[in-house]
């Protein structure tokens, strides 16, 4: 069994806020995060997959398709958006990094080729702050 | 000791933005600034780079102390933009474009009147990894 990684990027605009929550709530809980007009990160994931290497080409699966299917099904949709707003996979969520890598994994898993699993979703929202999700 | 050295403070924030120009309208400024005019914004982990340079002082062999330097910063722009909109929440950029160089041209001109004269001042601010800018150019 190998694992191959595929590192991609985002931008995006956010902001931690319960709806079912009073403001001084909000505030209470997520502080600075919760500021009405919107912050932002660079955000910097890593998509890892799993598998056996095929015979012919020594690869588990070609990394610029790994590439391509990301930026399909994923980054298009999240960069340079607002994940409140823009983002119809988060409609109706947190947008947590923590809730985001549970949507990636959703949103990425069935368009994976079948010869190979998803293993792990990372994705760091500052280079001091990351979440990861095996899809347990 | 007569040397020149240069010291530098690292900080960092978190804001969103977006680029545009309001005397264009939407179709220019898609052209020009791409996915950076989405109306909704984006946001960056901006680093921050601050660079003194000067001599060092005879009694305390410092350019700068640092951790003033750092207070400084924290005072003067994390509160001011640290988890802001750089563009609703700020009276900086109520009328200035918030690109990478015109906030870094902003920092600086906060910061300038605050040091000592004697010093030399560069600001350099990564927007992304990969994308930098530094004021003054030399």
């Amino acid at each position: 069994m190998v694992y191959l990684t595929r590192t991609e990027h985002f931008n995006a605009a956010h902001r931690l806020y319960n709806p079912a929550w009073s403001y001084e709530k909000n505030e209470e809980v997520f502080g600075k995060c919760a500021n009405e007009n919107w912050h932002g990160h660079n955000y910097d994931l890593y998509v890892t997959i799993k598998g056996i290497p095929d015979i012919d080409t020594g690869f588990l699966m070609d990394a610029k398709a790994l590439s391509s299917l990301i930026k399909e099904h994923i980054t298009e949709k999240l960069d340079h958006r607002n994940l409140n707003l823009d983002v119809a996979f988060m409609n109706g969520k947190m947008c947590s990094t923590e809730n985001l890598v549970v949507g990636i994994w959703n949103e990425l898993k069935p368009h994976l080729p079948s010869s190979v699993q998803l293993h792990c979703i990372k994705l760091y929202e500052t280079p001091r702050i990351y979440v990861e999700y095996f899809g347990e | 000791m007569n040397k020149k050295v240069a010291v530098f403070r690292s900080e960092h924030f978190n804001a969103a933005h977006r680029l545009f120009n309001p005397k264009w309208n939407d179709v220019t400024n898609e052209k020009v600034f791409g996915k950076c005019a989405l109306p909704n914004y984006h946001g960056h982990n901006y680093e921050l780079e601050v660079k003194i340079t000067g001599k060092p002082d005879k009694k305390t062999g410092y350019v700068m102390d640092l951790k003033e330097l750092s207070d400084l910063i924290k005072k003067e722009i994390l509160s001011r933009f640290d988890h802001k909109n750089l563009n609703l929440d700020t009276k900086e950029f109520k009328d200035l474009n918030p690109t990478a160089e015109n906030i870094a041209i902003v920092i600086y001109k906060i910061l300038r009147p605050l040091i000592d004269k004697k010093k030399d001042l560069k600001i350099r601010l990564y927007e992304t990894p990969r994308n930098f800018v530094e004021y003054p150019a030399n």
